[in-house]
């Protein structure tokens, strides 16, 4: 060893590291770290107020440190840590997504007027159904890890986004992956089903990793490098094995769409989504979703977009069965997480119809369209959070009857995000499928554009089944409570509302920032 | 700012108080209809604004929306789009001052909430007729289905959550696909002009040069939205329901003014934008248009319902005008666009006299109904005057439109011409025989029974035997008969209210200048865009 090192100390050269261009993604990871010693060192009261504090700060210092450098950032964008990380326009537009959204996030974590005690249980590991567990089912107690944990999540989203080899994004996505499995399975209330969640999410999500790390491997040896660049110039016109390339290819694709909840890979959605703690799947849904599709855009327009002719045909298929059975599926559902779930699996369809087109306008369309997504569906979980009975959130379809009776404003609110997540002008959520389609049409993908206009009719139906149960429909004798939310959630339901609002009407500012640059080809 | 911009923004500030009022009915129901009778007297100076001779596009207005796009928030109006907003405005006070004649809204709702989503409704479909960028349009288009969605849904019948869903997905759909049409026009524009724009103008400059097949295409997408709209055969299906369903203002609103955005497209987007595809298409539409005539009719002679007859009576009609639009004939097009009006005129009152019918006999099954008029005289005189005008007898003012479209239609398309003028025969058959039901032969059903008979004679013989129960339909039913009130005639407000109407259906059928006058110009530069390809 000594000796491997005495020859090789002259020949190891530090690599340069752009510490201003990376700064958000270590404030955000070394937060999480400070945060597991506050878990270590802080006595038991302290906890939560210091892990607030920490995460809210932590989110915000990173996203003061994104501001100040996006000013002077160079536009082609850079790659530091030896070309490991590329951090040009479209991963800073992706950054300042995710620490705004799981800034929301965060506060629906930190919420502990709704529930007494917060969302999380207090030891996730005891058996559901025991006599530890019908005791802890009285205290108040609560995991305070959740916040490192999501803190780590975060920052493995962060380096997703802009990790510019394959080898960095696999790392990335289970840094990402493993904290979210985890806060699966911390609900307070409904622990089976909860811990089913997490199980589920940790056997398919490990598949999904095998999948992405085969794919890995087989590109490796395509092109001999696990760079994205790499791969790039190994395509345009060599004598290589195309079955290597394609089959690598699809592989991977497997497990980035799976983490993006994209048809036919959805299958953990639902169960997830409906059995995580809600603050946790508002997290999930807005923040992995903009990952996913981060890095999706990322490895089609880098490394694959010479050969898209060949794969694009697979693409329109998957973005076809993804919106059929999110809207299809989505229509029969009875909980009001489940359907939200289903709708996050048309609106991943519809995400990569922008996603394929590999066009400026796909690109910033596609960006746009998850900054909005991401938004309303966190203000929508948030919203649901607050509708509760005896044993917990009544998320059952037919507890919504009559809703806007009882409470004008919740339901109001509810309309109007449902509203966006139907696409209705004047919300985001119709500008972000606008600027979507029309890259589309414009990349010569008409058809596939007419069917997901068609899919978005049929998903407003589902929408429109809740608005019409909460204002067309008598309220149930038992129906349940809706809680007044505290500061924290009334601040993220806020936001998210706000957001759609203003992207509906004015969704300039937005656009540009989403258009200013196109990803860094080296 | 401009007249058309005040007519659009003051329902908007108008609604807003009204939905501040919700806790007092009178109240609101006052503002509203104060609110809605100055939007009609700021018709006045608007329509004297207009010049006829002057600009294709006039009173317009414009500022930036979305740049990147090209997207802008511009108004304007030509002749047909200020007819268009002048009926609206002219309907919305009727409707508000009919509200307590033509049925009780649902327990636990305020007049209100109501009252301000039928001013928001008002603000919106002004909008629509104004707005000259396509994308503005389509957002409107859209967004115009909300306040009607939650009409139908939360102030109608029995069956109102299924039509109120049925009515808006339908639009929805529609439209959506008028959106995909328009994104294709957008992106035609950026590859010929450099930079994308969704101007009106613009777009029709650069589209109607676009090869057929490019037409085709965006036209039908255009087109599948405007016939969901304006319900040509087979797209009607919608109708009936959401017009059975929903409270009677707000089926005046819906077939009267709304379902016109639909005939409007065609003249303000299908025939200028994609003139190659509209006559090559053409015989497609008036296939579809002469269907509409002659299934509306047949089916309105076959209603027991009298909302869903109108319903039907409207899909017929609406056949008519696109049977005008696409023979592409001045006299057709002016037809037409003079019918849009007409029809809102006659079936916006006969829905109302329907829906005070229907409010005093607690019932809308027409064979619940009979010899009314004996009761109510002057009720029966309006149902008439409404359903001679949906016949469109000479003297009223349908009849010039009518006559226009055959006239021009039967210049360049014969066949079709004769087919519908068979509608016109249909129609005079539906309407008397709805008359006659209704208002003539023996006095039927519990509440006009009770009307004319002394109700303590009745009582009196049913408590002595129930064997003089032969003595008619209605006697049948006559023990509770008793304690109802008794049917009234239309009082002197509720005559006052629909008296504009009566004005209007009369003058315009001998006097139709001022509106052939507005019209023919604007009629004439479409027709222009068609022609000159």
């Amino acid at each position: 060893m000594n000796v491997f090192l005495a020859q090789q100390a002259d020949r190891i050269d530090v690599p340069a590291i752009d510490y201003a261009a990376i700064l958000p993604m270590l404030i955000i990871l070394g937060a999480a770290c400070i945060g597991v010693l506050f878990e270590a060192f802080l006595p038991k009261h302290q906890r939560w107020p210091g892990q607030v504090v920490l995460t809210l700060l932590a989110i915000a210092a990173a996203g003061v440190a994104l501001g100040a450098y996006v000013g002077d950032s160079p536009a082609r964008g850079v790659t530091t840590l030896s070309g490991t990380l590329s951090i040009d326009k479209p991963a800073l537009f992706l950054w300042g997504t995710l620490l705004a959204l799981a800034l929301g996030a965060v506060l629906l974590i930190a919420d502990r007027s709704i529930e007494p005690g917060g969302a999380f249980v207090a030891q996730a590991g005891i058996a559901p159904g025991t006599v530890q567990d019908r005791a802890q089912v009285g205290s108040t107690g609560m995991q305070t890890e959740v916040f490192p944990l999501a803190l780590f999540a975060l920052g493995g989203m962060m380096a997703f986004c802009s990790a510019n080899d394959l080898l960095t994004m696999f790392i990335a996505l289970e840094v990402l992956s493993l904290p979210l499995y985890l806060m699966c399975g911390l609900a307070r209330r409904r622990r089976l089903l909860s811990q089913e969640a997490a199980v589920k999410y940790f056997l398919l999500g490990a598949f999904a990793s095998a999948f992405f790390l085969y794919g890995l491997a087989l590109l490796y040896g395509y092109a001999g490098s696990v760079k994205l660049a790499d791969i790039a110039n190994a395509t345009a016109g060599t004598d290589r094995s195309d079955t290597l390339l394609f089959a690598g290819l699809g592989l991977l694709m497997v497990g980035l769409l799976f983490k993006g909840s994209v048809g036919p890979f959805h299958t953990w959605t639902p169960d997830v989504y409906q059995g995580a703690p809600t603050p946790v799947t508002a997290f999930m849904a807005a923040c992995t979703k903009v990952a996913a599709f981060g890095g999706m855009l990322r490895v089609l327009a880098v490394a694959f977009e010479s050969t898209s002719w060949e794969w694009r045909g697979v693409l329109w298929g998957v973005a076809i069965i993804s919106m059929v059975i999110g809207a299809v599926l989505g229509l029969t559902q009875t909980d009001v997480k489940r359907m939200i779930a289903y709708s996050s699996i048309a609106h991943a369809g519809f995400l990569l119809v922008g996603t394929m087109a590999l066009t400026e306008d796909g690109l910033s369309g596609t960006l746009f369209y998850l900054l909005a997504y991401g938004f309303t569906t966190l203000a929508a979980f948030g919203v649901i959070s607050l509708v509760r009975d005896s044993s917990g959130e009544a998320t059952h379809l037919s507890a919504w009857a009559g809703l806007a009776k009882r409470s004008p404003l919740l339901a109001a609110v509810f309309t109007f995000l449902l509203l966006a997540l139907a696409g209705i002008p004047l919300t985001s959520g119709f500008v972000g499928k606008f600027v979507v389609f029309s890259a589309a049409l414009s990349d010569g993908m008409a058809p596939l554009v007419v069917i997901a206009l068609v899919f978005s009719a049929v998903a407003a139906f589902f929408y429109l089944r809740v608005v019409v149960l909460m204002y067309f429909s008598e309220p149930a004798p038992d129906g349940p409570t809706v809680s007044v939310p505290g500061a924290f959630t009334t601040a993220a339901i806020t936001l998210g509302v706000a957001v759609t609002l203003l992207l509906g009407v004015l969704p300039a500012f937005a656009l540009n920032w989403a258009g200013a640059g196109g990803f860094a080809l080296s | 700012m401009t007249w058309l911009l005040a007519l659009i923004l003051l329902p908007l500030a108008g609604a807003l108080v009204v939905a501040g009022l919700r806790s007092n009915d009178r109240l609101a129901t006052t503002v509203a209809l104060a609110v809605s009778l100055v939007e009609l007297a700021l018709i006045v100076p608007f329509w004297l604004a207009y010049d006829p001779a002057g600009e294709r596009i006039q009173q317009a207005s414009s500022m930036e929306w979305i740049p990147t796009f090209g997207i802008h928030i511009s108004f304007g109006t030509d002749g047909i789009s200020l007819i268009m907003i002048a009926v609206i405005a002219l309907l919305v006070p009727i409707i508000i001052g009919t509200l307590n004649s033509t049925g009780k809204l649902p327990e636990g709702r305020s007049a209100g909430g109501f009252l301000s989503l039928v001013l928001v409704q008002e603000a919106l479909t002004i909008a629509v007729f104004a707005a000259t960028d396509v994308f503005l349009f389509y957002v409107l288009f859209e967004i115009m289905l909300i306040p009607m969605y939650f009409l139908i849904g939360g102030y109608g019948g029995a069956n109102r959550q299924y039509a109120a869903v049925k009515f808006f997905l339908y639009s929805f759909l529609g439209g959506l696909i008028m959106l995909a049409s328009a994104i294709g026009a957008y992106s035609l524009a950026s590859d010929e002009l450099g930079q994308g724009t969704f101007d009106w103008a613009t777009l029709v400059e650069v589209v109607r040069d676009a090869p057929a097949s490019t037409q085709i295409w965006l036209f039908l997408g255009f087109f599948l939205a405007f016939a969901i709209k304006a319900p040509l055969v087979p797209f009607h299906t919608w109708l009936p329901d959401a017009a059975g369903q929903a409270p009677i203002g707000v089926t005046v609103l819906l077939v009267g003014v709304l379902d016109k955005v639909g005939t409007f497209g065609f003249l303000r987007y299908c025939l200028p934008m994609f003139p190659e595809a509209s006559e090559r298409l053409a015989p497609l539409v008036l296939v579809l248009a002469v269907a509409g005539v002659i299934y509306g009719s047949v089916l309105a002679a076959g209603q027991q319902d009298m909302k869903r007859f109108v319903a039907y009576v409207s899909i017929a009609h609406f056949g008519f005008i696109a049977l005008g639009i696409f023979a592409f004939t001045p006299q057709s097009v002016v037809g037409s666009a003079t019918y849009m009006l007409n029809h809102s005129l006659a079936t916006g009152m006969l829905i109302i006299v329907v829906g005070i019918i229907a409010a005093r006999g607690g019932s809308t099954r027409i064979s619940d109904y009979g010899g009314m008029a004996k009761v109510t005289p002057i009720l029966g005189g309006m149902l008439l005057i409404a359903g001679l005008s949906t016949l469109s007898l000479p003297g009223t003012n349908s009849f010039i439109s009518e006559f226009l479209v055959l006239l021009g239609s039967f210049d360049t398309r014969p066949v079709y011409a004769i087919i519908a003028t068979v509608g016109m025969v249909l129609a005079a058959a539906y309407v008397l025989w709805l008359y006659q039901r209704i208002m003539t032969g023996p006095v039927r059903g519990d509440a006009l029974v009770g009307a004319v008979e002394d109700p303590a004679a009745r009582s009196a013989s049913v408590v002595g035997g129930g064997g003089r129960r032969v003595g008619g339909p209605g006697t049948a039913v006559a023990p509770e008969v008793g304690e109802k009130k008794a049917i009234r005639d239309l009082s002197v407000k509720e005559i006052a209210v629909l008296a504009p109407l009566v004005v209007l259906i009369v003058g315009l059928g001998f006097y139709p200048k001022p509106v052939l006058d507005t019209v023919t110009p604007s009629v004439e530069a479409t027709l222009t865009a068609v022609q000159e390809r």
